[in-house]
Parts: C-alpha cells; structure tokens; sequence
C-alpha cells in the first residue's frame, strides 16, 4: 500500500480551456434544444398559420433574427420580405411585413363579434358580459424587448415597452427572449390605456384553442403578475388594465349595463364561454348598445352626424353583387356592368349606400330585398365592408331597437320564469 | 494436476526476449488447455517457500490478474470465470494463500495478501468464504511479526475492496481492533505498526459506528495520534494519513481532538521530514474543503437543525495557523516552476493559505499583510517570492471591499516587478498574482474599479512584454490577459481593451510562434488567452476578429503539411491542430452570434470545413474532438446550407459515433449531431438511417462510457423533432429502447449521490427523446402510430414522480413531456391523461414551484392537457 497523492492543482485555473469550450458548447446546445422545442411548442396552435393552412416548417432562426439585422447588410432584407406570401406567415414572422401587407395580415387576426339582433338561448348560463371600453381595438404583440399595438387596419397604434413578457429590454428571468405575448385590446384615450379584452397568446404559448373561460382565466391569473397593470415607468410606458367580466345572469348583465366603469362604455360585450379565439366574424361574441351605454349608437357618417337615413357599406364584387364583410358573405344587392364602368369602379371596391324608404325586406329568415341607393365610394380608411349583423342591428335600432329590458327578461325567464315579476309584455 | 511451472515463470522474466515472449506463450498455452489447473500451479508455486521469490511473485501477479480488470467488462467475465471455478479447486487455491502469509519472504506474503483481497473481493459480496476474517484474525494473535504484518496488510487490501456493507458490525469491531492494537504497540515490530497503520487508513470508511461511540473514537484518535509521533517516518506519514482520511470522513466528530491535532501537525510543518510534512498541511487544506463545502451548502446559516455543521475549525486556528502556513512560504525550491509535477513544501503550504483566505474571508487579511509589507522588498529572492505569494493567495476569499485598497496600491508594484525583478521565480509569481487580481477583483459583478483609462494601457504594454519573457513567466503573463480580458465578457460597447485588441492578438500570435513554445504549456496558455480575447470581444473589434480567420485558418493549413515527422514532433503537430480547431471554434461561435459577422464569415466555411476534414485524417484524440466542436459551432452558424456539407462529412460522423474508446469524442460528436439536425431539419433525412442505427447500437452497447448514454437518448428526440413523422420508420425502435431504458431507470433508490445524479441524466435524456418525438408527430396523420406508447410513458413519470428523487432539471422535462404527449395525441389520450397521478399532484406541484423553468413547462403542459380534455 503506496502513500496517497495528495498534490493540488498549483497556479492553475480550476478548469481548463478546453474544458470551458466543450462546456460551452454543451451549453450552446442544450439552449439550442431548449429553443427548438419551445418553438415546436408555440407552434402548436394551427391558428398561427393563416387560413391557406400550409403547414410550415418552425420559423428558423434566422427569420427570427432578421429585425436584428443592422443596416449594412441590406442586400439581404428584400429577400425576406418578398419570399414568404403573407399567408403562410405566423406572427413573429408577420411582425416584420411592413406597411400594407402587414396592415392585411393584421386586420385579418382579430376576433370581431357580431351585432346582437336577436337573443341567443342559454344566455344566463353560457355566457359571460362585460361593458365594452370605448376606444381604439387593438392587436397587441410583446416580443424580443418590444410591444406594438396595432388597429383593427393594421396599422401600428404605439411601439413601447412594456412589462408584457419580453415586452422591454429589460432582462427577463423567465422563458425565451424569443416568446411572445399576444393580447387583444381597446386603447382607452382618456386614461391612456389599454384595456385587455382578451388574450390570445402568452408567453409563447398560443390561446387560439382554449375556450373563452380558460382564456379569461388565464388573463385574470397572469396579466396582473406580468407586472403590465402597474402604474407606467420608464421600462412600462402604458398601463394595462383588465375589465370586469360577469356571468351573464341578471345580476351580472345588470351590473355590467349599470355600474361605473373607469372607462366611457361603449356597449355590452357578450362571449360565449365555450367558444375559441376565432378570427374574423363570430356569432360566438356579440356586440349590444343602446343610449344609456354607449354614445355612438346609431352610426354617424363622415362628418360625425347621424344621416337621416341608414347608411351600409358593401363591397363590390367582381360579377356587380354587393356583399357584407361575413364568411360566407350575404348578398345585399347587384350593381349593372354599365354603371360600374361609367362610376370607374372596380371589383373590391367599399361602396357607400343608404338604406331608402323600402327598408330591408325578409322572407323566411332571408334576405329578400333591400332598398339601398349608391352614395359613393367609402371612406379609405374602412379595412372591410359592414357585415350582416351590424346591418341589421342598425337598422332595428332605426325601426324596433332590442332593448336592455329584454335582455334582463330573456336571462331571468332562463333562470326562474316565475320568481321574478315579469317586465314582458304579454301577448295572449 | 497442478504442473511445474517455476522455469516458465522465470523465463517470463528473463532479460532475453526470445526466451520471454517463448514462455509467456508457454503460459497462455496452460492457462488456456486447463484453467483450474493452471492456478492452482500458481498458487501452490506462490505458497511454495523452496521456490525462487521471483517466480513466486510472478505466479501472485499472474492470478491477481485473472481475478480483477481496470475494464469493467474484463473485470465480470473474470469474476464470473472464478465464480463458476470447481470448488475444490478454489478451496486449495484459497488455502495455499492464506498459508502464504506465513510465508518468511516479504514479497510472497505481500502478494498473497493481495490476491486474498481481490478473492475476497469476488466472494464476500456473494456470501462465500465466510471464515476469511475469522482465520486472518486468529493470524494476529501468532507471535511471529512478520505474520502479523502481512494479515495487518491482508486486511487493509480487503478493505480496499470490498464496501463496507458487505462486513457485519461484529466483524468490523474485530477488525479495527486487531489494526488499533498492531498500531498500539508501541515497543513492537515497525513493519507491523506500518502494515497496521496503513491498514487503518482503508479499514476507516468501515467505522462509522465506532466513531459514533465517545468511547471507541477516543481510543481511535489517541492512537492515530501517538503513531504520528512514531520514530519510524513511513509510520508517521501513514498516520497522517489517517488523520486526513478522518478530517473528510468524519470532520463533525473532530472538535475534541482538534487543538492536539493543530499543536501534531505545527510540529510536523515546521520540523518533520517533507513527506510528512506535506500530509499533515493536507490536513488543514482538507478542513478547509469540509468547511467550504459545508458553508457553501448551507450559506452559513448555522440554525443547527442541519446534520451537517460547521465548527468554525480554521477560524478558532486562525491566528496560529497562518503563521504557520506563512513560514513554509519560504522553503520553495530553486526551479519548481520548470518542474511540472514538481510538489514540494512550499506548494502545499502556499495552496492551503489561499484556502484558508475562502474559508474565513476577510479575517485573514490583517494576519497576511505584515508578511507580505516585511518581505516584498527584501534582497534575498525567496523572500520576495513568498511575500508575492501569500499576496496572491488570499484574492479570492476576502470581500472585494476588504482587498480594494490593498490591490490598487500592490497593482503598480507588480508591475514593476514583472519588468524589473531578477529573479524568474518572482516574475512567475507576480505574473500569477496579477492574474489572480483581475480574475478576482475586475470585472462587472465587483464594484471597484481595478483598472482604468489611467492604467489600461501600462497593464497590456507590461503584459505583452512580459510575454517575451522566459517560457514559465511569459505562460503566467498570458494568463493574466486571460482573466483581464474575462472581466469585460460583459461590456457590450467600448470595450476599454478595443483600442489594444490588434496588438494584444498580433502578440499572441507571436509567442505562439516562438520556438521554445512548447515549454510550460507556453503555446496552450496563449491559444486559451486568445480565445478569451475573442469571446470577449465586443462589435467594434468584429472586422478583427473577421480577419484573424484566415490568419488561423494559413496556421491549421500549414500544420497539416507537415510530414514524416518523428512521433514526438507528430505529437506536438497534433497538439497544435487541437488548439488551432479549438480556436477556430470560438472564432465560429463569436461571428455566428450576429448576423451582421456571420455573412461576412460565411466567405471562409467551405475552406474551413475542407480543414476540419483534414485534421481527421490524424489519429488523435484530442484534435478530433476539438475539430468536431468546431464543426458544430459551424452547423449552427451555418444553418440549412450545411446540407452541402454532409456528403462528405457524413463518414467522420460515422466514425465519431463508433469511437467507444476515446469515448469524449463519441460524446462530442452525439452534440454535433443535434446541432447538425437543428440547421439541417429535414434535410438531415437521408443520413437518418445511419446515424439512428449507430445511436441505437451505440445505446445497447455495454463498451461506451456511460457518460455519453444520457446525450444519446436526447439526440434521438432532436432527430424526430428535425425530420418530423419521418421518423415513423425508427419509432418502434427507438420507443422499444426508450422503453427499456425508462423500466431501468424508473427507480434510483439505494444509489449513491452519484449514480442518483446519473440516474437523473439517463432519465432526462429519455425524456427529452420522448418530448422530441411527441412534437416532431405534432399536427401529422401518423400522430395514432404514438397512440400505443402513451400508457407506458404516463406510468414511467408516475413512478419517476413517486419516487421523489428527480433533480430540477428532470422535474422540469417530466412536465414538459406530459405537456407534449397532450398536446400531440390531444383527445385520444385525454382520458389517459386524466388517470395519470402526474397529471395532478405532479403537475399542481410544479405549477406552484419556485423555479420559473418548471413552472413555465407547467404552465404549458396544464394548458395542453386543458385542451386534450376539453375537445
């Protein structure tokens, strides 16, 4: 039995170069593997890829860096802007389309809720409520150390940064530089700020398949420990506020209509609790106002004042059909080739009309005529044409407006039909 | 049946190497005709005292390899060979060494003891020979000392190697006692007292009982202490063995005998013989990596319901201790630091000193100064060097507040020293020192401010001069810019050494160049100072950094020329590839961070690529993996178009993933496939088939390190994430292997730390192969093909859960793989998932843990399986 070696390392470092390389490198990949998955992670969500639903490879790293691409090496951006059509992109890829086309891909990611022109069944239990604020709706992305808003035309609202997750340079513990936040928002002038109506993606992880109640669960759960509902500072230059939201039974609904907000209501917002973040028009969400909650009842036209006569929007279509915003969309009228030749219109065109003395006719649940009368082109910062429902709301506000009363009477009689006096008039 | 085999063991000694190579031959022969018989010739020529010493301990040597193996799998065919042995041929072989230990000759007795321990090695674990101990201890008790001696030896190898499990405690009380009294008297046979003593030092991890009793470890301890006083050197030296054995052992029973063992060991730094000497400063250095340990643990919180507390030993021995350590300073030796395994005195004592400083911090400070204020000027060399010394040795310790004042006043005499001092030894170590200042006292995290635009530039002129300096100093000198240069990793702009960064790299290509290079790892330490200078850099010196690729690129180029070089030039050749690769791939990873850098460099990969292939074309180790690294560095920054690549690499891959016995560059090249599937994604497909098969073969085979079986399972999950459902045609494979594996692995209860931590990494490599595969099905039609697997891989992490020993790195892929599997079979597998106990408990205790990691996998997989089970 030899004596043992006791020698210590002696003016040396503990670990070696090499040592410190093959660290590194292992470092360097587990960061790597840790990034791939997170990103095969935030792709799961099919709602990322646009409607053409071309399934695409996960955006590469490079896609992911080319904001951070510095001026001298041009040569390359155009590149990676024209290649990908905008319908395959996902989001981060979209938060680098410039101008119109990323005002396109945009306007095309909000959920829209349809007008409320009749009541839906199940309202007490199915559904919730809460006092829409009035103000700019808008398309919130925190990602990579910034946050912009954009409107529902795409166009970019505000870039600030936020305390959303990766929404400031600020170093965030938690998660990849690289995640994103997406929320769904209405930019409150008075106190500037937003108020999040909705919340499509959070950290990275996509929300688009949850149901409205897991949705405002999480919104609820996690905007307030983000830190985004504080006070703004220099690293939070918005506050972010969330806006109550109540079952929609009477005591809620009434809530909802009645009690102060510290926004200007404009309308009830009603969500379906089961239904997802789908975008475009939904029949799932519905939008309700009269007088006592909202001042933009009726719609004005350009110069702010309530027409006469009720105004729509339709887009043109290639064969003269005049068309709402919806999928599939409903058919308001025909155009002749004649006049659209001698007005110089074009197919895609937003036509202004107002809705004569004959009204809107319905046979059956359909569509059977309307009265309208050409007025001109609209206005161009219209992003689409009015949709069915938004139509006919106005025009029942114009002839027989559904009332709060009505409302309150559809979720008691859904409750208890007898506790309650009843405030409908009878018909037999 | 046992043969005459004396000659033929003499002739395997013989200085002819005809005759040896003849008899070894004639020895394969026997051993392969008939086995048995053939130890049992070596045994009884082993035991046989007429016969000569030499053949005799050839015939030991011979059996004792047939019983043992340094490789593992070697080692169980032997123990199975012996274990399936007829046992009547064991019992004789077993008899003849025992009854060698009687033997007169030292040499006999001492081999037999050792081919006892490695029987006893194979048997006791299994039960067998049950009355070893019992007849080795009735040995002890024979009057002739020799015999005492050689049983004493006996029982030390046999504690050497067997766990201390597999003794009960009766006989482990029979033991120590037999060692204690061999120790113990005091009159007695030296080579009794030494076998005894040396014994003890292995039979210690055994005592854990009797060091609980006050009792028996007084007696212990009293006599590890007289046997330090022995007049007999190798004694005290063993003893002080003990006592360092003891201090890790069982540091928390020493609080008793602590002040003898100081006023023990002080006489033995200052008067004993070196070796001596140096064990017992080992012991206080071994007292300072208890109490660091302990300290780092538990942060110095001393509420006391821990088990494991700290006495506060080094601090109570401060004021005598440093004292102490500060004299043998001054006993260095003329050229210890040309001498590479040069260990002396003033070595050991410098080294406890600086560990002395981590483990009390500032109080050390006002007892080093004096020295250091007294010596630092003095004629005579050692005095300076020494004063030098402890300076350097308590920077890393003592808060940078304590040191600030200190360092800002000591950093100009260093650097006049560095130029001016006569004496290389002095440079050596005040090139250490100032690189201790800068790793120590400059850089982000500490708040004062070492250097300045006042002194930058008169720190890199002398450091660039010393550079010039002898090979030892000029090595030290370039350390130094190691960790000046680490101290600005994170300055993103400005970066004070821009400015010197030509000069600093031009430099370091000098020394690289000069011709005594080679000495104390000159050439290394300036190839590692650039790298770090590059890591370092920041954007304003990118172009530089640009340039100097094809400057390494001219030297890998140059240096793969060279040819019919001796074997001691095609060493150093090799080493310089390795260095030149390493180089190249800190180059890679720097400019492939940006992407401003990395287009720019893209010029030079397809060269790049043809010298890494190169350097394959030599065998060494080290200068594969390096190139290989590089090579990974190089996919990452390369991404898609290193397709391109491929056909040609493909093979060295291959070749990479076969190479078991340099088993690191197999490890290496599992890393560079997940990155080459990464930059490739599908492209990587038509290569799968081979390197699935080389990774599966690699999994099952029992020839591969251990180490690289973790990262193997991962590297399967990174190959399904790149090629998607491609990957149909391994999934019954892979799960087939997976699955076994996770059975295996499922349980890590009644390891060892160690084989828990591995466990761990063998479990998270399996997991991140299952998250790999689960999202690589995601969205696909084949996703049912997963279907089967589901109930298998919810019962591993239930059970991985149950066990409750998974670290947070596993907690945190366990989660993420529930999240997975939710989130690609979706409903198919919601009810499953619903009856896992991972999805609740599991999955509700890492929803609230406090590391955010878990917690963001949590939260992922509570929103999978939320949509798993709400469609």
């Amino acid at each position: 039995m030899a004596p043992h070696d006791i020698r210590r390392p002696f003016k040396r470092p503990v670990i070696s170069d090499q040592q410190k390389r093959r660290e590194l490198s292992l470092l360097r990949q587990a960061q790597n593997r840790r990034d791939a998955q997170h990103q095969a992670r935030c792709l799961a969500s099919t709602a990322f890829s646009l409607a053409s639903q071309t399934l695409e490879a996960p955006i590469s790293e490079s896609e992911l860096e080319v904001e951070a691409l510095p001026e001298s090496h041009k040569g390359h951006e155009p590149e990676s802007e024209q290649e990908p059509s905008p319908k395959d992109f996902d989001v981060v890829g979209a938060s680098k389309l410039k101008g119109a086309e990323a005002r396109k891909w945009f306007a095309k990611q909000l959920m829209h809720p349809e007008w409320m022109i009749d009541i839906p069944d199940g309202l007490s239990q199915d559904w919730y409520v809460f006092a829409r604020p009035s103000g700019k709706r808008c398309f919130i992305v925190s990602f990579n150390g910034t946050t912009i808003s954009r409107l529902r035309n795409g166009s970019i609202l505000h870039r600030f940064p936020s305390a959303l997750p990766n929404g400031s340079r600020k170093k965030d513990v938690s998660g990849s530089a690289q995640s994103y936040s997406i929320l769904d928002c209405i930019f409150h002038e008075l106190d500037q700020t937003y108020y999040v109506i909705d919340m499509v993606c959070w950290r990275g992880y996509s929300l688009y398949d949850c149901t409205a109640e897991f949705r405002f669960f999480w919104l609820d759960s996690k905007l307030a420990e983000s830190g985004a509902c504080d006070a703004p500072s220099h690293y939070h230059k918005y506050r972010f506020s969330l806006v109550p939201v109540y079952n929609c039974d009477h005591n809620g609904l009434y809530a909802a209509y009645t009690e102060a907000a510290p926004y200007v209501k404009d309308g009830l917002l009603f969500y379906n609790k089961h239904s997802h973040y789908q975008t475009g028009i939904t029949p799932l969400a519905l939008v309700w106002k009269d007088e006592n909650c909202s001042q933009y009842v009726i719609d004005t036209d350009n110069e702010g004042q309530v027409p006469s006569q009720q105004q729509v929007v339709l887009e043109l279509q290639e064969d003269g059909r005049l068309t709402t915003s919806d999928d599939p969309p409903t058919v308001f009228g025909c155009l002749d080739g004649s006049f659209i030749e001698r007005s110089g219109l074009k197919s895609g065109c937003l036509l202004r009309f107002a809705v004569g003395e004959g009204g809107v006719v319905f046979v059956d649940g359909k569509l059977e005529n309307a009265d309208l009368h050409y007025l001109g082109k609209a206005n161009r910062a219209r992003a689409s044409a009015d949709s069915f429902s938004k139509v006919m709301f106005q025009y029942s506000v114009r002839h027989s407006p559904l009332r709060i009363d009505d409302l309150l009477a559809s979720v008691d009689s859904a409750v208890d039909p007898g506790a309650k006096p009843c405030d409908i008039e009878m018909d037999g | 049946m046992a043969m005459e085999v004396t000659q033929v063991l003499l002739n395997a000694q013989s200085i002819d190497g005809n005759v040896r190579k003849h008899a070894e031959e004639n020895l394969k022969q026997f051993q392969e005709q008939n086995f048995p018989g053939f130890l049992l010739s070596l045994s009884g020529e082993l035991a046989n005292d007429d016969k000569p010493v030499d053949s005799r301990k050839l015939a030991g040597l011979i059996l004792k390899n047939l019983l043992d193996a340094k490789d593992e799998n070697r080692k169980h065919e032997l123990v199975q060979r012996w274990l399936l042995l007829d046992p009547a041929a064991k019992t004789q072989i077993k008899s003849c060494l025992l009854q060698t230990l009687s033997s007169s000759a030292v040499d006999a007795r001492s081999t037999a003891s050792q081919v006892i321990a490695k029987v006893a090695g194979i048997e006791l674990p299994q039960k067998q020979w049950p009355e070893l101990v019992g007849s080795l201890l009735s040995n002890i008790h024979q009057i002739p000392a020799h015999v005492k001696q050689a049983t004493l030896e006996t029982l030390g190898y046999l504690c050497e190697e067997i766990s201390p499990e597999v003794l009960d405690q009766d006989q482990v009380n029979k033991i120590l006692t037999a060692v204690i009294q061999g120790m113990n008297v005091t009159d007695g046979d030296n080579d009794v007292r030494l076998a005894a003593t040396r014994a003890l030092y292995n039979a210690l991890g055994f005592a854990q009982a009797n060091f609980s009793n006050d009792m028996e470890r007084d007696y212990i301890m009293r006599v590890v202490c007289e046997t330090t006083m022995s007049p007999e050197v190798k004694i005290r030296q063993a003893a002080f063995e003990c006592l360092v054995s003891i201090a890790s052992m069982y540091y928390e029973k020493l609080a008793p005998y602590i002040q003898d063992i100081f006023n023990i060991t002080a006489k033995a730094v200052r008067g004993d013989e070196e070796p001596v000497a140096l064990q017992a400063i080992e012991f206080w250095s071994t007292i300072c990596d208890e109490e660091t340990d302990i300290l780092e643990e538990y942060g110095g919180d001393s509420t006391g319901d821990s088990d494991l507390a700290c006495f506060y030993f080094i601090r109570q021995a401060l004021p005598a201790l440093v004292p102490l350590l500060l004299e043998t300073l001054l006993k260095q030796e003329e050229d210890q630091d040309l001498d590479e395994g040069a260990w002396n005195i003033a070595m050991a004592g410098g080294t406890c000193l600086g560990l002395v400083a981590c483990t009390v911090g500032d109080d050390i400070v006002p007892l080093v100064m004096p020295f250091i204020e007294e010596n630092i000027t003095k004629p005579d060399w050692r005095q300076r060097e020494a004063a030098t010394y402890a300076f350097g040795s308590i920077l890393d310790g003592p808060s940078p507040d304590k040191l600030a004042t200190l360092v800002n006043v000591a950093l100009p005499f260093m650097l006049s020293a560095l130029m001016k001092d006569p004496n290389n030894h002095v440079k050596d170590t005040t090139a250490w020192t100032l690189g201790r200042m800068f790793e120590f006292l400059h850089g982000s995290i500490v708040g004062t401010r070492l250097i300045n635009e006042g002194n930058c530039q008169q720190i890199i002129t002398v450091l660039l001069q010393s550079m010039k300096d002898a090979p030892n100093v000029a090595e030290k000198a370039c350390g130094a810019l190691y960790f000046l240069a680490q101290g600005y990793e994170d300055v993103e702009t400005a970066s004070p050494l821009t400015p010197f960064f030509q000069e600093i790299v031009q430099s370091l290509l000098t020394v690289t160049h000069r011709d005594d290079a080679t000495e104390s790892r000159l050439r290394t330490a300036a190839y590692e100072t650039l790298n770090e200078v590059v890591r370092c850099s920041t954007n304003e010196t990118a172009s530089l950094v640009l340039q100097l690729v094809p400057v390494i690129m001219m030297e890998l180029h140059k240096s793969l020329e060279g040819q019919n070089l001796s074997s001691d030039e095609r060493e150093k050749q090799s080493d310089l590839h390795g260095l030149l690769c390493g180089c190249l791939q800190v180059i890679i990873q720097k400019l492939g961070s940006s992407d401003a850098t990395k287009y720019a460099f893209m010029q030079y990969a397809d060269q790049i690529m043809g010298l890494f292939l190169r350097v394959f074309a030599f065998r060494n180790a080290t200068a594969h993996e390096e190139a290989m690294l590089a090579i990974g560095a190089l996919a990452y920054a390369t991404g898609p178009d290193f397709a391109k690549y491929m056909p040609e690499f493909y093979k060295y891959l291959e070749m990479g993933l076969q190479n078991f016995e340099e088993y690191q560059v197999c490890a290496v090249t599992v890393g560079v496939v997940g990155d080459i599937c990464r930059a490739l994604e599908d492209k990587i497909l038509p290569y799968c088939d081979g390197i699935m098969t080389q990774l599966l073969k690699d999994l099952s085979s029992d020839n591969l390190h251990r180490s690289v079986k973790p990262p193997l399972f991962s590297c399967i999950g990174d190959i399904a994430l790149a090629i998607g459902d491609n990957f149909y045609k391994y999934l019954m494979y892979a799960m087939n292997t997976l699955q076994l594996a996770a059975e295996m692995y499922a349980h890590a209860s009644g390891f060892d730390d160690e084989m828990t931590e591995y466990i761990n990494s063998l479990r998270n490599g399996i997991l991140e192969a299952y998250s790999g595969i689960f999202q690589g099905f995601k969205n696909s039609s084949k996703t049912q093909l997963l279907i089967p697997y589901a109930p298998h891989i919810l019962q591993f992490l239930d059970s991985i859960y149950m066990e409750k020993d998974m670290d947070e790195v596993v907690i945190k892929t366990a989660i993420g793989v529930l999240g997975d599997l939710a989130d690609t079979l979706g409903s198919n597998a919601g009810s499953l998932i619903q009856q896992s106990l991972s999805s609740k408990e599991f999955l509700n205790e890492c929803l609230t843990s406090e590391d955010d990691l878990i917690k963001e996998s949590a939260e992922w997989a509570k929103l999978a399986i939320s949509r798993a089970i709400s469609v």
